[in-house]
C-alpha cells in the first residue's frame, strides 16, 4: 500500500526530472550539436557493414595509397583513398567507429560497476574497509594513467580486449572516490536513518536508497571516462599495445600510417580526425550533462 | 600516509613486471637462440633463479642503499639512466606548463568577464577542442605542416648536433646560454617549440576552462558586487579581488596536470624522439627491461606523488578557510 | 615573439658560421641509441657501428663494402696443417687513443689479443663480469667451446688452438666480438676499482675514437691521428640519434644529416627524384623466410609444402611489404654469398597447380596457423603485413591460415620449441660464411638449439654441411653447399620468401661512401665536401 504510492510520487518526479533536464540540457547549444554527432557515429556504428562501400580488410593489390577522390590521381571508389596495402579508409573508418564505441561503452561500464561497488563499500562501512580500498585507488591514482595502462597491456598482452580492461582499471579510482564522497555525505541524512531504523538491510540500503541519490555526478563523470577511454585505446593502439593489425582501430590506423607521415598525408588525417569528432561530442555532451545535472551551476 | 602507498607502488612495479610475458634473456639472444646452460647462467647472473619474493625483497633492499638495479640491455645503473634523461622531460613539461598557464589563464579570465562575446565563444570552443584532441596526431599533424610543409622549426631532438658542450645543468636552455656559442640558445627554442606546444595542448584547455568557470563563481560573490557596488573600476575588482580567489582551485588544477603531463610526455616524446624518460619507458617495456621499468615506473610514481604532496600544502597555504581546520 | 625571431636569427647565423668553420663534419642520422661501447657484450648492429666500426678494430677484418676478409690488426696469419692451430702475427706500431682518462704507454701487442678473448672466455677473468658479463656472440658461435687455448708466442705473435676444425673460424675472427681493447687500459681501471668505467670510456686503436655520449640524443667522435691506416678523411663523426625513418629523411632534406641508414620503403621513390640526396642500394646479406613446422603432421608430406609454396604470389608481396626494395628468394642464402646456386628453380607461383597438388596429397579444408613477428627486421620490414597477405594467397587455394603474434621474447621462445604451425621468420649474415646461414637455421643441432625454426633435419643435407665445415678448402665448399642448396629446394623445408636490398639515401656532398653487406654503417674512408 504504501510502497505503490512512493513509486507513484517517484514516477511522477522522474518524469519531472527528465523534463527538467533536458530543459536545460537543451538550452545548452554545443551539447545539442554533440548529442547529434554522437547519435549519428551511434547509427553509423550500428549499420557499418551496410554503409561501408568496401570490405575494410579488402586489400585492393592494384590501388595501394591511393589519395582521396578530390585529389589528382584519386579514385571516386576510394572516397578517401587506400592504405599501404590498398584498403579502403572511408569503409576501415566506419568498421573502426564500431569498435571505438564499444570501447568506450564496455571501459565506463566495468569502470563504473567496479568503481560503485567498492565505492559504497568504501563509504557504507569505513574504518579498515574503506582505508584498505582508498590506498589500493591511491596506488593506482600515483601512476600517470596511460604509463600504467601501458604496463598493464604489456602483461596482459597487446589487444584491444586487453587494453580495454587495462583502461578500465586505471579510469575506476575515480568513480570510487566519487561514490564513496557522496556514500559519506548522504550516509548521516534523515532518509538514510529512517530507512535504515525500518529495518532496511545494507545492501538495499547502499544500492537503492544511498545510490540513486548521487547519480548525477557519476554520470558526468562517466561521460568524461567515455571520452578518456576513446583516447587512451587510441593512444595504446599507436604504442602498438592495443587493438591489433589488420583490425581497423583508429589508433593503429595511425600507428600503420606513421610511415607515409610524409607522402601521404591522407592516411594519417583521417583516422585523427575521427578520433577528434567523436570525443569531442562526447565531451559536448559531457559539458552539457554537467550543467543540466548540477544544481550550483545552473544559476550562474 | 605515503609511505604504506610507497610500498604499494614497489608492490605494483614488481610484480607486474614480473608478470611481463616474454623471457628478458631470450629476447637477447634474438633470432640465433639459446643453449639450455647458457640460458641458466644469464638466469644466475641476472638473479632470476631465484624465488620471487626473495627477489623483491632483494630489491626492496636495494632501494634503501639507493640502488634502483641495472638496464639488462645497457647494463648501467637504472638510477644514472634516469639521471641523465630526466632534466629533458623536466625542460620540456616545465616550458610546456608555463605555455599552458600563460595561455590558460588570461585566456579564461577575459573569457569570464566578457561571458557570451565571441571572444569567449571562440576561447571555450579551442579549449574543448584542446581539450578533446589525441595529442599523438596532434604532434604529427604539427610535424606534418611545421616541419615538414614551412620548414619553420626541426623536426626531432634537443638542439642541433652542431652545437657541442658538457652539460652543466641538463637544461638545455640554461646550458645553451652558459655555452657562450652565438646561436646554440636559439637552436635549443626552435628545437623545443614545437613539443612543448604540444604537450601544453590538454593541460592549456584544461586551465582555460577551470579559470573560467571558477572566476565566474567569483564574480557572482557578494563581495565582488559590493566592490562593484562601490564603484571600483572592473580591471582592478579582477585584478585584485576576482582573480586571487578564482586562481585557489586553478592552482590545483594545475598541480594535477603533472600527472596528465607525464602521460602525454610518453606520447609526445616518442613522437618527437625526444631524450626523456617518456620515450625511455615506452622503449624499456618493449624491450622487457624488467629493472629499467620497475625502477622508472616507481620514480616516476614517486615524484607524481610528492607533486601532489606540494600542492595540498600549497593549497592550504593560499585558502584560509583550510588552514584554520 | 621577438625573442624567438631574435633567436632563430641567431642560429642562421650559426649556420653560415660552421659552414664556414674549416674542420669536416660528417653527421649521421641513426636509428637507436646503442647499448654501451664495448661490442662484446651487445648483439645489436646499432652498437657495433658506434664501437667496433669506429673505435675498435679486428685481428681480421671485412673489406670495407665487401665480405672479403683482409688483415686488420694482424698482418697476417697461417694455419696448421690438421687445421686446429691458427698463428696471426701481429701488426707493430699500432697505438691506442689518448682519452682524458688514460695515456698509452706502448703499442698494441699480443697482451691485448690475449686480453679481449680471455675476458670472454675465462669465467674468473676480472673483468669477465663487468657490465653484466655476458657474451651473447661469444656464446652463441661457441667460441668457448672452439678455442681450446690462446698462447702469446711471443709479443707480436699469437696462436688460438682450436679443439676442432672449423672452417669459418677466419671470418669469425672479424666479427664484432672480436674487436680488440687495450690490456694497458684495463690494468689502470682495475686499479681504481671503478671497472664499469672500462666499458664507459672506451679506449681502442681503431679510426674514431669517442668524445662524448649523450643518450637518446647523440653521440661524438673526433679522427684519431693516429690511426695506423692514416688518419680518416674527416675531422669530426656525430652520429645524430633519430629513431623515427620520416625524421630521418626530413633531416637529411634539411641538411641536418648527411648520411641516414633503414630509409621507410614508402619514401624511396621521392628520394631516388631528389638532386641532393645520393641513393645507394645494394642486396642485402640476409632472408626473410616462412618456415613449415616439419614436425607437425600436416607438413610431414613434402607435397603439401611445395603447394602452399606455390600458392604464395612473392612478387605482390614484394611490392607491398618491401614497396620493391627487396628480390625474390629461391635459396636460404643471398645471392651476393659465395656458392649462391642460381641453377636452382624456384616453386612458381600457380594457385591452380597448388591445389592439384594439395587434392594429390589427399588435404582438404587445412586449417593452419601463421605466425607473424611483431618486430621489424631488415628482411621483413613488415611481417604482419607479410602474413596477412600469404593469408589470403592460402585461403584462394582453400587453406584456412589464423594470424598469431606474440611480443618478440615470447614469440622467440615459443617458436624455438616449436608450438608454431608456420612462422615468418628470417637472418642477416654475421660473418659472410654460407655456414652461418645453413648450419645455423638448418642443420640438425639447431634444432635443439631453437635456431632452426622449421625443426627440419635431413640426414643428406646436415651431411653436406658438416663435411662443408670440416674442409678448409673453399672450391671444395662450394660445390658441397651448391649441392644442399639442391637437396633444400626439394625438400622445401621453407619458403623462401625476400632477400631484401638495403637502401642507404646519402647527402650527394659525401663521398665515397659504401654499403656494409653485413648491414653495418662506416665511415673510415668516407669524405666530405665542404
Amino acid at each position: 500500500m504504501t510502497d505503490n504510492t512512493i513509486e507513484t510520487v517517484s514516477r511522477q518526479s522522474t518524469k519531472a526530472v527528465l523534463k527538467e533536464f533536458w530543459f536545460y540540457f537543451s538550452v545548452n547549444r554545443g551539447a545539442v550539436i554533440g548529442l547529434f554527432v554522437f547519435l549519428t557515429l551511434v547509427l553509423i556504428a550500428f549499420f557499418a557493414p551496410y554503409i561501408a562501400p568496401h570490405d575494410a580488410n579488402m586489400q585492393y593489390r592494384e590501388a595501394f595509397l591511393l589519395p582521396p577522390a578530390w585529389v589528382d590521381g584519386g579514385n571516386s571508389s576510394f572516397l578517401l583513398g587506400t592504405d599501404a596495402v590498398g584498403r579502403d579508409i572511408l569503409s576501415r573508418l566506419i568498421m573502426g567507429s564500431r569498435l571505438s564505441l564499444f570501447v568506450g561503452v564496455i571501459v565506463v561500464v566495468i569502470a563504473l560497476t567496479g568503481g560503485i561497488v567498492l565505492g559504497l563499500i568504501a563509504g557504507y562501512y569505513g574504518g579498515k574497509v574503506d582505508t584498505t580500498i582508498m590506498r589500493i585507488m591511491d596506488i593506482i591514482l600515483a601512476f600517470p594513467s596511460l604509463l600504467l595502462a601501458l604496463v598493464l597491456v604489456a602483461v596482459l598482452g597487446p589487444g584491444l580486449v586487453n587494453a580495454m580492461i587495462s583502461i578500465a582499471i586505471v579510469l575506476q579510482p575515480h568513480f570510487v572516490r566519487l561514490t564513496r564522497a557522496a556514500v559519506m555525505a548522504e550516509r548521516e541524512r534523515e532518509y538514510v536513518v529512517a530507512a535504515r531504523v525500518a529495518g532496511a538491510g545494507p545492501l538495499r540500503l547502499m544500492f537503492l536508497t544511498i545510490l540513486p541519490n548521487c547519480t548525477a555526478p557519476l554520470i558526468v563523470q562517466a561521460t568524461l571516462s567515455f571520452s578518456n577511454a576513446i583516447l587512451d585505446a587510441a593512444a595504446l593502439g599507436f604504442l602498438g599495445m592495443g587493438a591489433q593489425p589488420p583490425t581497423p582501430e583508429w589508433g593503429t590506423m595511425l600507428a600503420e600510417a606513421r610511415e607515409f607521415i610524409l607522402r601521404a598525408w591522407w592516411v594519417v588525417t583521417f583516422p585523427g580526425v575521427s578520433i577528434l569528432i567523436t570525443v569531442l561530442a562526447i565531451n559536448l555532451i559531457g559539458d552539457g550533462l554537467r550543467d543540466a545535472l548540477d544544481p550550483k551551476l545552473k544559476r550562474s | 600516509m605515503l609511505i604504506p602507498t610507497f610500498i604499494g607502488v614497489t608492490l605494483v612495479a614488481f610484480f607486474f613486471i614480473r608478470l611481463l610475458p616474454g623471457d628478458p634473456i631470450l629476447l637477447l639472444a634474438g633470432e640465433r637462440g639459446i643453449s639450455a646452460e647458457r640460458y641458466a647462467e644469464l638466469q644466475h647472473s641476472f638473479g632470476f633463479d631465484k624465488p620471487v619474493i626473495i627477489q623483491y625483497l632483494n630489491y626492496l633492499m636495494g632501494l634503501f642503499h639507493g640502488e634502483f638495479g641495472m638496464s639488462m640491455v645497457t647494463r648501467r645503473p637504472v638510477w644514472d639512466e634516469f639521471f641523465s634523461l630526466f632534466p629533458a622531460t623536466l625542460e620540456l613539461s616545465f616550458v610546456a606548463i608555463i605555455i599552458a598557464v600563460l595561455v590558460g589563464i588570461p585566456a579564461g579570465v577575459i573569457a569570464a568577464v566578457k561571458r557570451g562575446s565571441f571572444f569567449d565563444h571562440s576561447v571555450m570552443t579551442g579549449a574543448l577542442i584542446g581539450y578533446s584532441m589525441p595529442i599523438f596526431w596532434w604532434a604529427l599533424l604539427a610535424i606534418i605542416v611545421f616541419s615538414g610543409w614551412l620548414q619553420w622549426t626541426p623536426v626531432s631532438g634537443r638542439i642541433s648536433v652542431m652545437y657541442f658542450f658538457e652539460p652543466v645543468t641538463g637544461f638545455m636552455l640554461i646550458d645553451s646560454l652558459l655555452s657562450d656559442q652565438s646561436g646554440a640558445f636559439g637552436s635549443t627554442i626552435s628545437h623545443l617549440i614545437l613539443p612543448s606546444i604540444v604537450l601544453a595542448t590538454i593541460p592549456m584547455a584544461v586551465i582555460a576552462r577551470q579559470t573560467r568557470s571558477a572566476m565566474l563563481e567569483v564574480l557572482g560573490e557578494d563581495y565582488v558586487r559590493t566592490a562593484q557596488a562601490k564603484g571600483l573600476s572592473k580591471l582592478r575588482i579582477v585584478g585584485m579581488h576576482a582573480l586571487r580567489n578564482a586562481l585557489i582551485p586553478v592552482v590545483t588544477t594545475i598541480g594535477l596536470q603533472v600527472g596528465v603531463l607525464m602521460a602525454g610526455a610518453i606520447l609526445t616524446e616518442t613522437i618527437f624522439s625526444w631524450p626523456g624518460i617518456g620515450k625511455w619507458m615506452v622503449d624499456s617495456i618493449s624491450r622487457r627491461d624488467y629493472q629499467v621499468v620497475q625502477g622508472g615506473l616507481l620514480m616516476i610514481a614517486m615524484l607524481v606523488m610528492v607533486v601532489n604532496l606540494v600542492v595540498d600544502l600549497l593549497y592550504g597555504l593560499i585558502n584560509p578557510r583550510i588552514r584554520h581546520r | 615573439m621577438k625573442l624567438l625571431t631574435k633567436a632563430l636569427a641567431a642560429t642562421a647565423l650559426a649556420a653560415v658560421l660552421s659552414t664556414t668553420a674549416q674542420a669536416k663534419t660528417l653527421v649521421y642520422c641513426s636509428e637507436g641509441s646503442p647499448e654501451g661501447f664495448t661490442p662484446a657484450l651487445y648483439t645489436s648492429g646499432t652498437t657495433f657501428d658506434a664501437s667496433s666500426h669506429t673505435i675498435f678494430n679486428k685481428l681480421v677484418e671485412f673489406e670495407r663494402g665487401s665480405t672479403n676478409v683482409v688483415p686488420g690488426l694482424a698482418e697476417s696469419w697461417d694455419v696448421s696443417e690438421d687445421g686446429l692451430e691458427y698463428t696471426f702475427h701481429l701488426r707493430k706500431g699500432v697505438k691506442f687513443h689518448t682519452t682524458k682518462d688514460f695515456t698509452p704507454s706502448r703499442d698494441f701487442n699480443a697482451d691485448d689479443v690475449i686480453f679481449s678473448f680471455m675476458r670472454q672466455k675465462d669465467p674468473n677473468h676480472p673483468f669477465n663480469k663487468v657490465s653484466g658479463g655476458t657474451y651473447e656472440y661469444f656464446g652463441g658461435m661457441s667460441m668457448d667451446s672452439l678455442i681450446k687455448d690462446i698462447v702469446k708466442v711471443d709479443d707480436y705473435t699469437v696462436k688460438f688452438v682450436l679443439s676442432q676444425v672449423e672452417a669459418p673460424f677466419i671470418a669469425n675472427m672479424a666479427m664484432d666480438f672480436a674487436s680488440i681493447a687495450s690490456a694497458e687500459y684495463a690494468a689502470q681501471v682495475e686499479k681504481t676499482g671503478n671497472l664499469d668505467m672500462f666499458d664507459q670510456n672506451p679506449v681502442g686503436t681503431g679510426p674514431f675514437q669517442l668524445v662524448a655520449y649523450q643518450k637518446d640524443a647523440v653521440i661524438r667522435f673526433k679522427a684519431f691521428a693516429d690511426y695506423w691506416g692514416g688518419k680518416a678523411a674527416i675531422d669530426d663523426l656525430i652520429f645524430a640519434i633519430t629513431p623515427d625513418a620520416s625524421v630521418r629523411y626530413q633531416k637529411l632534406k634539411a641538411g641536418e644529416c648527411d648520411v641516414m641508414p633503414y630509409p621507410n620503403p614508402a619514401d624511396i621513390e621521392s628520394m631516388k627524384a631528389d638532386p641532393n640526396i645520393n641513393m645507394m642500394e645494394q642486396a642485402g646479406l640476409n632472408v626473410g623466410y616462412l618456415a613449415y613446422n616439419n614436425e607437425n603432421d600436416k607438413f610431414k608430406d613434402v607435397r603439401v609444402r611445395k603447394a602452399l609454396n606455390m600458392a604464395i604470389n612473392k612478387n605482390a608481396i614484394l611490392d607491398a611489404v618491401f614497396q620493391g626494395a627487396g628480390q625474390v628468394a629461391k635459396n636460404p642464402i643471398p645471392p651476393t654469398m659465395w656458392s649462391y646456386n642460381d641453377k636452382v628453380v624456384d616453386d612458381a607461383y600457380d594457385p591452380e597447380a597448388a591445389k592439384k597438388l594439395l587434392a594429390e596429397a589427399g588435404v582438404t579444408d587445412m586449417k593452419t596457423n601463421i605466425w607473424a613477428m611483431p618486430v621489424q627486421r631488415p628482411y621483413n620490414p613488415n611481417a604482419r603485413r607479410m602474413a596477412e597477405m600469404i593469408q589470403a594467397d592460402w585461403k584462394a587455394v582453400g587453406v584456412d591460415a589464423e594470424i598469431v603474434s606474440y611480443e618478440w621474447g615470447e614469440y622467440l621462445k615459443r617458436s624455438g620449441t616449436g608450438e608454431h604451425e608456420t612462422l615468418l621468420m628470417g637472418w642477416t649474415g654475421d660473418n659472410g660464411d654460407p655456414d652461418n646461414f645453413l648450419y645455423v637455421l638448418l642443420g640438425c643441432d639447431a634444432v635443439k638449439s631453437g635456431s632452426n625454426r622449421a625443426r627440419w633435419c635431413n640426414k643428406e643435407f646436415d651431411d653436406l654441411l658438416v663435411k662443408a665445415k670440416q674442409t678448409t678448402d673453399v672450391a671444395e665448399r662450394t660445390k658441397l653447399y651448391e649441392e644442399a642448396q639442391v637437396v633444400f629446394k626439394r625438400e622445401a623445408p621453407w619458403a623462401t620468401i625476400a632477400h631484401s636490398v638495403v637502401f642507404m639515401p646519402i647527402s650527394s656532398k659525401v663521398q665515397n661512401y659504401k654499403i656494409d653487406p653485413f648491414g653495418g654503417h662506416i665511415f673510415y674512408g668516407v669524405d666530405i665536401d665542404k
